[in-house]
């Protein structure tokens, strides 16, 4: 089944978002609401206040995403939504409006896989990107190393065997009092600090494609403990190293391995500059195309649930209307 | 109370085993300690012990993850949770009924959990791997199990 106009809805963790996305490729629009400033005074997201905004957020921008798009709701031709992984208050906002929405306007619902509404934001950018391709998917929630072999086609090489990589960066950043979210603060502090003061586990780092980030935030409280007065910027740097140097040196040898066309970064972390800089520097020498989204594709967003939809909808179908929020939900593997 | 020392994140995965091995379905366990303390490593132990052979990841993005073992495991965490209310969005009593229950940052919560249940506080010891392991149990049914904990933990007991 093919839809050409579809509405995404993403509600996972703190974004409200809602975009419209013509044949999966072709933005029309896409809104985010961001939570940031509500969460910023809880250090992290706090699911009663993730899932109330929702609530009073959704419908408005639905409206202005419908508006945007310059398009009627009777021309939008299925409702899609992210239904896991996720908060599960959260995503049951998104997923029944999004069900509401198909039925009264009899069009098709589409549940999505927020991580595979990740792989596809690069399609969004750049719909040509030649696969295999290696995908380095870091956010607060998930780290894992995938390999895209055609649409809808992959395989999860590796994932985070205890925290996430951005979960690092939000613990070790609250931990030193700089405030939430822990990734755009310690990238920024680190300009002016040495990523080599200090020298940080590299956890995993030689054996398999499962990342570990525990042992390194461990590392930075108990360097703290015991140097109170090691100064705040080089602390942000090399903590920032150990985890970018893992993170890179995984995906480059996933890329070797697998011949991959080009490597590519989603999630939010994909915004930290020292990543990107590694990342292309990786690729020029190894001769892989390299793919670096825009900060707005990397984060969480609904026109990369619209573009995911597209493509699911071709292949299987509508989603059935019984289908609800799975906060654990995985990719699926082939 | 039972004060417990380990020397690395094994010993501390190792002491969960051995409580694992003393659960019984509806058992609440409300793990407490700074970042880094060992919270997580404690539940990998546990549900390791309870057969589930799936990574045990940090629960904090999802607030809840649940583990299929010889018993199900409920991993929970708190570290987001700052207000009571909040709690709630937890869904503590329904996770009860099912298994047994750990709590990562309890502490946070502490009037919305049950009375009954078995405090596992741990904190930073000497070097960086050290660490202290205080379990307190609360609760008739937990210091009914008082003795056969300490007997299962002799080889850690601080004495």
């Amino acid at each position: 089944m093919s839809a050409d106009r579809i509405l995404g809805i993403e509600t996972s963790c703190d974004e409200t978002a809602a975009a419209v996305v013509s044949r999966g490729t072709d933005v029309m629009s896409s809104v985010v609401s961001s939570q940031i400033e509500l969460h910023a005074r809880y250090g992290g997201v706090v699911p009663e206040v993730a899932s109330r905004a929702h609530v009073e957020l959704l419908m408005p921008v639905v409206a202005q995403a419908v508006v945007e798009a310059g398009v009627e709701d009777r021309e939008i031709e299925a409702v899609a939504a992210t239904y896991g992984p996720g908060l599960v208050g959260a995503l049951l906002v998104g997923v029944s409006a999004a069900k509401a929405m198909s039925m009264v306007w009899d069009v098709p619902f589409v549940a999505v896989n927020h991580l595979e509404a990740h792989l596809y934001a690069s399609f969004l950018e750049e719909p040509d990107l030649e696969m295999p391709l290696v995908i380095l998917l870091v956010s607060g929630g998930h780290t894992s190393l995938i390999v895209m072999e055609d649409h809808l086609r992959y395989r999860v090489l590796g994932s985070t065997v205890d925290d996430a990589a951005g979960e690092a960066f939000d613990k070790v950043a609250r931990h030193l009092g700089l405030g939430y979210p822990g990734g755009p603060v310690i990238d920024a502090l680190s300009v002016d600090g040495d990523p080599n003061a200090i020298h940080f586990p590299r956890a995993m780092a030689k054996d398999g494609w499962d990342f570990s980030f525990s042992g390194v935030k461990t590392s930075v409280v108990n360097h703290v403990r015991k140097n109170p007065d090691t100064a705040i910027p080089d602390l942000a740097a090399s903590f920032q190293e150990a985890v970018v140097d893992v993170l890179i040196d995984k995906a480059r040898r996933a890329a070797r391995e697998v011949g991959a066309k080009g490597l590519c970064l989603g999630g939010g972390v994909a915004a930290n500059s020292r990543l990107r800089e590694k990342l292309l520097d990786v690729c020029v020498e190894d001769g892989f195309r390299a793919f670096l989204p825009s900060r707005a594709m990397c984060t969480d967003n609904a026109a990369m649930v619209a573009a995911a939809a597209w493509w699911r909808l071709e292949a299987d179908g509508p989603s059935p209307l019984n289908i609800g929020a799975d906060p654990s939900l995985r990719l699926p593997v082939h | 109370m039972i004060l417990c020392a380990t020397e690395s994140v094994d010993g501390t995965r190792a002491v969960a085993a051995a409580v694992a091995g003393l659960v019984a379905e509806g058992d609440l366990l409300v793990l407490v300690g700074d970042l880094g303390a060992g919270k997580t490593a404690f539940t990998q132990g546990f549900a390791r012990a309870l057969g589930v052979d799936e990574p045990v990841t940090s629960p904090t993005f999802t607030l809840a993850n649940r583990y299929r073992g010889s018993m199900t495991v409920n991993h929970l965490d708190a570290y987001r949770v700052e207000a009571l209310a909040e709690a709630e969005d937890l869904a503590i009593p329904e996770l009860l009924e099912d298994g047994v229950t750990l709590v990562e940052w309890g502490d946070n919560i502490l009037p919305a959990l049950p009375a009954a249940h078995l405090e596992v506080r741990i904190t930073l010891g000497e070097g960086d791997d050290d660490r202290m392991l205080e379990l307190n149990p609360a609760g008739s049914s937990w210091q009914a199990r008082s003795r056969s904990l300490a007997e299962s933990l002799d080889e850690w007991i601080v004495r």
